[in-house]
């Protein structure tokens, strides 16, 4: 068992420093990156959102009821859906969605192209596909996640706002009064750095799943299910480690 | 030329191919012949360096290729063009971007100069380039297929061209047809081809240096016309299988 992810571990490793090769064609290596920032970024854009919106109301609802009939003051909910939100929610719930939804597209991707030989083929053209294929998607996917982890944040600290307001829990100002209150910018540091390093987690370990897949379609599949949970709880592990380290 | 000496494959503990020790020339369709399971997809493999030997040694010319480091290796490989069994085109791109795609990568041509390249290599294998240029491999057929990777492999003028299989899948005629193409280019470019296949057409046809293995080991080595006479029982029992081509065989000796 620890000699099979020593393995694993080794070939990640190695996978990485060959995708860190100069790229043959900086321009065709460009071309795919931006392909992949829009297939990340403007593909995953209206999910984000959405799920964004509904985190940041039930955590404004849910902190609504935990407040009620307490001598902490209701502006209270702005304040701890805002932070809650930036800290946590936003680069945890965001990247977590987006194992689901982008990784598991990367791994099938690469796999089947492992599968039909299509690796095969560039290879033996000459070109590094480790640093082709896997590069741009990392590379995209490191400049476009904290951007849909700033929007999500946003969106949620909005979505918290409608749950309030709209109901009438809440009135705006108190609920803006809590979103301003007590703010540290290193929160938004904190949540560019989660965003960061589940980015990278997220894309290279799905990548790495369909980079090495073998055999058949079952085995294509499985490798799209291991990207996922892999990058799930690597995700998670980071998060626990970033949080006992910054916070 | 390319060269193999006392080449061995082993995966875990079976062994594969058990020392294979051959030459392959320039200009002259190059056949690995052998029954399913007798390792020559594996030697191909070998010689393209998408797997190393176990041990033994394989030569591009004067250049020790499996002890080339990665980068080098990509080097010797901007001169291999490789026909995949099942084409291995990419299926998002276009039958012009998959020709195009080594262009893209590994040359500064102007999108007209490439242009011009796409069409001359369509129009070498037979193709339409008005026609075919903007359709996707899953819309042309099989044999299309085939002849738009040879369009492929030999974009960038290759030295060395491998075909895994080109004429499975395919009908008698236009197994002929692609067998005939690649022939050709081979001559045309002086090219080392190297085509694993199991097809009797094949090897009668174009076999100008045939290379038959047999349970890992190096059976037979010789040309189209030494095939019938050979009394080689290996070779006969391949080439020969079934009782109509063993009668065949005995009336053409006659």
């Amino acid at each position: 068992m620890i000699f099979k992810l020593l393995q694993h571990f080794g070939r990640y490793l190695l996978m990485m420093w060959s995708s860190l090769q100069r790229p043959e064609n900086t321009r065709m290596y460009y071309n795919e990156t931006m392909r992949q920032m829009n297939d990340i970024g403007v593909g995953s854009l209206l999910i984000v959102i959405l799920i964004a919106l509904f985190i940041g109301a039930v955590t404004a609802v849910q902190f609504s009821y935990q407040l009620d009939g307490t001598l902490v003051p209701l502006y209270y909910i702005g304040y701890i859906v805002r932070d809650s939100t930036i800290i946590e929610l936003a680069p945890t719930i965001t990247c977590l969605v987006l194992a689901g939804k982008v990784g598991s597209n990367m791994a099938a991707e690469i796999g089947g192209m492992r599968q039909k030989e299509h690796i095969d083929a560039m290879e033996i053209m000459g070109v590094n596909t480790a640093g082709y294929l896997i590069m741009p998607k990392i590379l995209g996917a490191l400049v476009v996640i904290p951007l849909l982890v700033a929007i999500a944040a946003f969106v949620s600290i909005v979505g918290g706002y409608l749950a309030m307001v709209l109901t009438g829990s809440l009135s705006g100002e108190d609920y803006t009064m809590g979103v301003r209150s007590f703010f540290k910018e290193q929160n938004v540091s904190l949540m560019f750095v989660k965003s960061l390093v589940f980015a990278f987690l997220l894309t290279s370990i799905s990548c790495y799943q369909g980079y090495h897949v073998r055999g058949g379609s079952i085995e294509l599949g499985k490798a799209s299910t291991n990207a996922v949970v892999i990058s799930d709880i690597m995700i998670l592990l980071s998060d626990y480690l970033i949080a006992a380290m910054f916070t | 030329m390319i060269r193999t000496e006392n080449v061995i494959k082993s995966f875990n503990e079976q062994e594969v191919l058990k020392g294979i020790t051959t030459e392959f020339f320039p200009g002259k369709t190059n056949l690995i012949i052998g029954r399913s399971g007798a390792g020559k997809t594996v030697l191909l493999k070998l010689l393209v360096g998408l797997m190393q030997p176990t041990a033994g040694e394989i030569f591009y010319g004067d250049v020790h290729f499996n002890r080339l480091n990665k980068n080098d290796m990509r080097t010797i490989r901007m001169k291999v063009g490789m026909l995949f069994q099942a084409s291995a085109l990419f299926d998002s791109l276009t039958v012009e971007q998959n020709i195009r795609f080594p262009l893209d990568m590994f040359t500064t041509m102007t999108a007209k100069e490439k242009l011009n390249r796409v069409n001359f290599c369509l129009e070498r294998v037979n193709l339409d380039s008005n026609t075919i240029n903007k359709k996707f491999p899953s819309e042309i057929s099989g044999g299309m297929q085939k002849r738009v990777g040879i369009a492929r492999a030999i974009v960038l003028d290759p030295e060395y061209l491998f075909c895994d299989e080109p004429n499975s899948g395919l009908d008698p005629k236009t197994a002929i047809v692609i067998d005939e193409l690649i022939r050709s280019i081979t001559i045309e470019k002086n090219m080392t081809t190297i085509i694993n296949t199991h097809d009797m057409n094949s090897v009668m046809e174009i076999g100008d240096n045939i290379v038959l293995v047999h349970e890992g080991h190096l059976a037979w080595r010789g040309d189209k016309s030494q095939v019938l006479e050979s009394d080689n029982q290996i070779l006969q029992n391949f080439i020969f299988a079934s009782p109509f081509l063993q009668r065949l065989r005995k009336a053409a000796l006659k």
